[in-house]
C-alpha cells in the first residue's frame, strides 16, 4: 500500500509542470492574439456600420440592412471609381515592375562602382513620404515657377496642364508614384538577381547559351518568386493609393482621379457619412484579398519551380 | 485554410491601416508652455499691445471691481484645465500668443493642439463624434455651424453672453459688427437664414470676397479697373501674358472641394442674382438650373476658360494670392486678405502694389444689388465639454474688445469682427494704408452676409457644385452649361431629399 502511495505522489510530481512553463505559450501567443482581436475587432464594426446610416453629424444611427450597399453598387459613382483604381494600379504596376527590373539588371550586370553608387541613390525616393513628394511635385509640375515648365519650355512648350487636365491628370500622378515606387521594385529584384545560383549560367556559358536564351530560360524563371512578391506589394498599395491623389488633385479635375479609397475618404471624412463610407473600403479590401491570393499562389509555384520540385 | 485565414488577415490589416490614415491628423499638441517657448517675442509684443489697448481685462484693480459687483470674478474658475484645438492660421497664432496672459488672469491652464487645415477638421470631426468633451474649445467656420450644432457638437453661447455671472462687464457683445456675429446664428431649420435662432460661436475674424489688382499693370496697360462683368471679361482677356508667358489677368480658385464656391463665385452669384436653394413646399430644392445661375455660371467658365491660371484645377486661395504677389496674375476675385498678405512691405514681389475694388455688376445691377459672400473663422464650444463655464471665459477673453484690439493690429488679423476696433485709429493706421481696402469693405459689408442657404449637406454639395465647374472647364462632359447645372440640381435634390423642414 506505501509502495502504491509513494508511486502515485512520483507520478503527481512529475505532471506538476511548473507555472512558469504553462504560462510560456499563452505569453508567446499573446502579442499575435492581441492584434488579431486589434484588426478583427475594427473589421467586424467595419462590417456592422456599413449596414447602418452612422454619421458623424448626427446623434444617433438606425440599423439600414442592405441600403448603403444597393445604393452604392447601383451608382455610377461607385463603378468609376472602380474604374480609376484598377487604371491606376495597372499603370502604375505595369511601368514600376518594368522599369524596376530593368534598373535591377543593369545595375546587376555592371557591378562595378558607379552601380553601387546607383544603388543607394536610387532608394532615395522611397525615404520620402508620398505626402511630401507629392508636395514637391506640386511646385516642380506649377506653370509659374516649376522646374519641369522652364524644362518643357525649351522645346516650346508652354503652360502644360500635368494634373490641371483629365486627359494628362492619370499620366501625371502615374509618373509620380513610379518616381517614388520604381526603386521598391528594383530593390526586391536585384536581392533576387543576387541570390540565383551562378552553376546554370556557367553550364550555359560552356554549352553557348545566348543572353536572350539564358535570360528567357534561366534568369526569368528562378526570378519569378521576387518578381511576385514586389508585384504584390506594389500592386496592393496601387489599388489603395490615397496620398498622392488626394494632394495633387483631390480627386479632380471633375472625377477623373476618384479612386476607391478617396471616394471612402471623401464620404466617409468631409461628408461625415461614415456608414456611406464604408462599403467603399470593404470592395477595396475584396479586390485586394482576390488579387493578393492569386498572386501569392503563384509565387509558391514559381518557387517550387525555380527550386526544381515541379515543372 | 491557414492560408486563407493569413490573406484575409493580411487583406483586414491594409483596411485598418487606411482607414487609420485617413482619421490621423498631423499637427502638433502643446501646452501653453510649450506654446510661449516658441513665441516669446509674439507674447511680448502681446503684452504691449494690450497694455497700450487699455489692459483692463489685465488689470487687477479691475477684476477687484467685478468681484465687488459679486456677478463676475476671472478666478472663478482658476486651477481647471480646458483643451483648444486650432486649425494653423494667423488668427489662431494671435490666440496662442496671448494664452501665457490669459492664464495668468484666470488661473486656467490651458492645452492646445494646431493642426494644418488639411487634416484639421477630419482631426476635429473624430474628436468631437467620440463626444468625450475633449477638446473644450474648437476653431472653427461658420458653414460647419450648418453640420456641428444639428448634431449636438456645439453648445449654444446665448446663456453665457447674457448671465452677468459669467461674463465681463466690458466685453460688449452689441461692438460685434451685426452681420457677422450674426452669421453665427441659426435656427437649426435646413433652408432658414442666418441671423435668427442661437449664437453658436464667436468670431475670430471674418472675411468678405471682391476683386483686387495690382495698381502698375493695369496703368502700365491703361486699363480701367472693371465696374462691370462685361469690362471684367474684356480686360482680363487683355491682360493674359502681361508679364511674358505664364501671367495671365484673373486669379480665381479651382480645387474640387467648396472652397472654390463660396468666395468670388459665390459673391457674384448672388449679385447676379442666383441663388443656391428655396424652401418649396415644405423641402429644399435646389435652384441651380435658373437662369440667373446658369448664366452666371457660364460668365464664370468663360472667364476662366479666357484669362484663368493654366492650372486653374489645383488653385486654392493660397495659389491665387502668390500669382498676384508674384507678378503673375493681374487680378483676383477672392478673399480681402488673401490679397492683403501679398500686400504689406517685404510679403511679395508685388508688395504696395496692389488696391481693392469692389463686385463687377453683370447687365442691369447697381451697386446696392451687391452681394458679397462672407467666410468667418470662428470659436465654438464643444456641447459635450466638462469644463463649460472655463472654456466661456476663454471664449470670452479671446473675443474681448482689448483682445481684438490686439490681433486686428500687432496680431496681423486685418479683417477684425468688432466695429470699435474698425473705428480705431491704431487699426485705421495699419490696414488702412492699403489702398482702397477699408473703403471696399465698407461699401460691400452693408449687404456682406452669407450668401449660402444653411443646410448640413453644405459641404457635399459645394464639392460636387466644384466638381461640375471642373467638368465644364476642362473636359466636353456637358453639352452646356444648362445641361451641367440641370444635372447638378438633379444631383443635389438628392442629396438633401432627407432633409426634414420643420417651420
Amino acid at each position: 500500500m506505501k509502495e502504491q502511495k509513494t508511486n502515485s505522489a512520483a507520478a503527481s510530481e512529475l505532471n506538476v509542470v511548473p507555472f512558469k512553463t504553462r504560462v510560456l505559450p499563452y505569453l508567446i501567443v499573446a502579442p499575435a492574439l492581441i492584434i488579431t482581436i486589434g484588426i478583427m475587432i475594427p473589421f467586424i464594426m467595419a462590417i456592422y456600420f456599413s449596414l447602418t446610416n452612422y454619421s458623424f453629424r448626427m446623434p444617433k444611427y438606425n440599423f439600414i440592412g442592405l441600403q448603403n450597399w444597393i445604393n452604392i453598387l447601383s451608382s455610377s459613382v461607385f463603378w468609376k471609381a472602380v474604374w480609376v483604381t484598377l487604371r491606376y494600379a495597372f499603370f502604375s504596376t505595369v511601368i514600376e515592375m518594368g522599369l524596376g527590373m530593368g534598373i535591377a539588371i543593369l545595375l546587376n550586370n555592371l557591378n562595378n562602382k558607379f552601380s553601387k553608387i546607383m544603388r543607394v541613390a536610387l532608394i532615395f525616393p522611397l525615404m520620402v513620404a508620398p505626402i511630401t513628394a507629392t508636395t514637391v511635385w506640386q511646385l516642380m509640375l506649377n506653370n509659374s515657377v516649376g522646374i519641369l515648365e522652364k524644362f518643357l519650355n525649351i522645346f516650346g512648350v508652354y503652360n502644360f496642364p500635368w494634373a490641371a487636365s483629365p486627359s494628362t491628370a492619370m499620366m501625371t500622378v502615374v509618373m509620380i508614384d513610379v518616381w517614388i515606387n520604381t526603386s521598391f521594385c528594383m530593390l526586391l529584384v536585384l536581392a533576387g538577381l543576387q541570390s540565383l545560383p551562378k552553376s546554370p549560367f556557367e553550364s550555359a556559358k560552356i554549352d553557348g547559351g545566348s543572353t536572350m536564351f539564358n535570360f528567357r530560360n534561366l534568369t526569368l524563371p528562378m526570378l519569378k518568386p521576387s518578381l511576385y512578391i514586389a508585384l504584390l506589394f506594389r500592386l496592393m498599395a496601387a489599388l489603395q493609393e490615397y496620398a498622392i491623389i488626394f494632394a495633387l488633385t483631390q480627386g479632380g479635375p471633375g472625377d477623373t482621379l476618384m479612386n476607391l479609397s478617396l471616394t471612402a475618404y471623401q464620404n466617409g471624412f468631409q461628408f461625415q457619412k461614415f456608414g456611406f463610407a464604408l462599403p467603399y473600403i470593404l470592395v477595396l479590401w475584396l479586390f485586394i484579398n482576390i488579387v493578393a491570393k492569386q498572386i501569392v499562389k503563384r509565387q509558391r509555384a514559381a518557387q517550387k519551380q525555380a527550386a526544381g520540385l515541379e515543372e | 485554410m491557414k492560408k486563407r485565414v493569413l490573406s484575409v488577415l493580411l487583406s483586414a490589416t491594409m483596411v485598418a491601416g487606411m482607414l487609420a490614415g485617413c482619421g490621423g491628423g498631423g499637427g502638433d499638441t502643446a501646452t501653453t508652455s510649450d506654446a510661449t517657448t516658441e513665441s516669446d517675442s509674439a507674447t511680448e509684443e502681446a503684452g504691449d499691445s494690450a497694455d497700450a489697448a487699455g489692459g483692463e481685462t489685465t488689470d487687477p484693480a479691475d477684476t477687484g471691481d467685478t468681484a465687488a459687483s459679486g456677478d463676475f470674478d476671472w478666478k472663478k474658475y482658476e486651477g481647471t484645465t480646458i483643451n483648444v484645438m486650432f486649425n494653423e492660421h494667423n488668427y489662431s497664432k494671435a490666440v496662442i500668443s496671448k494664452l501665457e496672459e490669459f492664464e495668468a488672469l484666470t488661473g486656467i491652464t490651458v492645452e492646445y493642439s494646431s493642426t494644418p487645415e488639411s487634416n484639421y477638421f477630419d482631426k476635429l470631426n473624430i474628436s468631437l463624434s467620440s463626444r468625450s468633451g475633449t477638446p473644450d474649445v474648437y476653431m472653427t467656420g461658420a458653414y460647419q455651424v450648418w453640420e456641428y450644432a444639428p448634431a449636438d457638437y456645439m453648445e449654444p453661447l446665448d446663456d453665457y453672453i447674457n448671465n452677468p455671472a459669467l461674463t465681463a462687464p466690458d466685453y460688449n457683445y452689441d461692438d460685434f459688427i451685426p452681420g457677422v456675429v450674426g452669421a453665427l446664428k441659426w435656427d437649426l431649420v435646413p433652408g432658414h437664414k442666418v441671423g435668427e435662432g442661437s449664437q453658436w460661436a464667436l468670431p475670430m475674424g471674418w472675411e468678405l470676397n471682391n476683386l483686387s489688382y495690382n495698381k502698375n499693370v493695369l496703368a502700365d496697360k491703361g486699363l480701367e479697373v472693371p465696374k462691370t462683368t462685361a469690362e471684367l471679361m474684356d480686360t482680363a482677356k487683355a491682360l493674359n501674358e502681361f508679364a511674358g508667358s505664364g501671367s495671365y489677368g484673373i486669379a480665381v480658385r479651382g480645387t474640387r472641394e467648396w472652397a472654390t464656391i463660396h468666395p468670388g463665385y459665390m459673391s457674384l452669384f448672388s449679385t447676379w442674382g442666383a441663388q443656391d436653394f428655396a424652401i418649396e413646399d415644405g423641402k429644399l430644392v435646389c435652384k441651380l438650373d435658373s437662369p440667373e445661375a446658369i448664366a452666371m455660371t457660364d460668365y464664370w467658365v468663360q472667364l476662366i476658360k479666357a484669362a484663368g491660371p493654366p492650372q486653374w484645377t489645383n488653385y486654392t486661395w493660397y495659389e491665387a494670392s502668390s500669382d498676384l504677389g508674384a507678378g503673375k496674375a493681374a487680378m483676383m476675385f477672392d478673399a480681402t486678405s488673401a490679397a492683403y498678405f501679398q500686400n504689406f512691405a517685404g510679403a511679395s514681389q508685388e508688395s504696395g502694389n496692389i488696391s481693392w475694388s469692389t463686385i463687377p455688376l453683370p447687365e442691369g445691377k447697381t451697386e446696392a444689388d451687391m452681394k458679397a459672400n462672407i467666410w468667418i473663422w470662428a470659436m465654438a464650444m464643444n456641447k459635450d465639454s466638462k469644463n463649460k463655464e472655463a472654456a466661456w471665459y476663454f471664449l470670452q477673453y479671446f473675443t474681448s474688445p482689448d483682445y481684438m484690439q490686439y490681433a486686428g493690429t500687432d496680431g496681423a488679423s486685418p479683417d477684425t469682427p468688432r466695429q470699435s476696433v474698425m473705428d480705431s485709429d491704431g487699426y485705421k493706421e495699419i490696414v488702412g494704408s492699403a489702398e482702397n481696402y477699408l473703403e471696399s469693405i465698407s461699401t460691400l459689408t452693408e449687404n456682406a452676409s452669407i450668401q449660402f442657404t444653411p443646410q448640413p449637406y453644405f459641404f457635399e454639395c459645394t464639392t460636387k457644385w466644384a466638381e461640375t465647374l471642373q467638368d465644364l472647364v476642362t473636359s466636353n462632359k456637358y453639352s452646356s452649361t444648362e445641361e451641367a447645372m440641370q444635372q447638378l440640381k438633379k444631383d443635389l435634390d438628392v442629396v438633401v431629399s432627407d432633409l426634414v423642414i420643420s417651420e
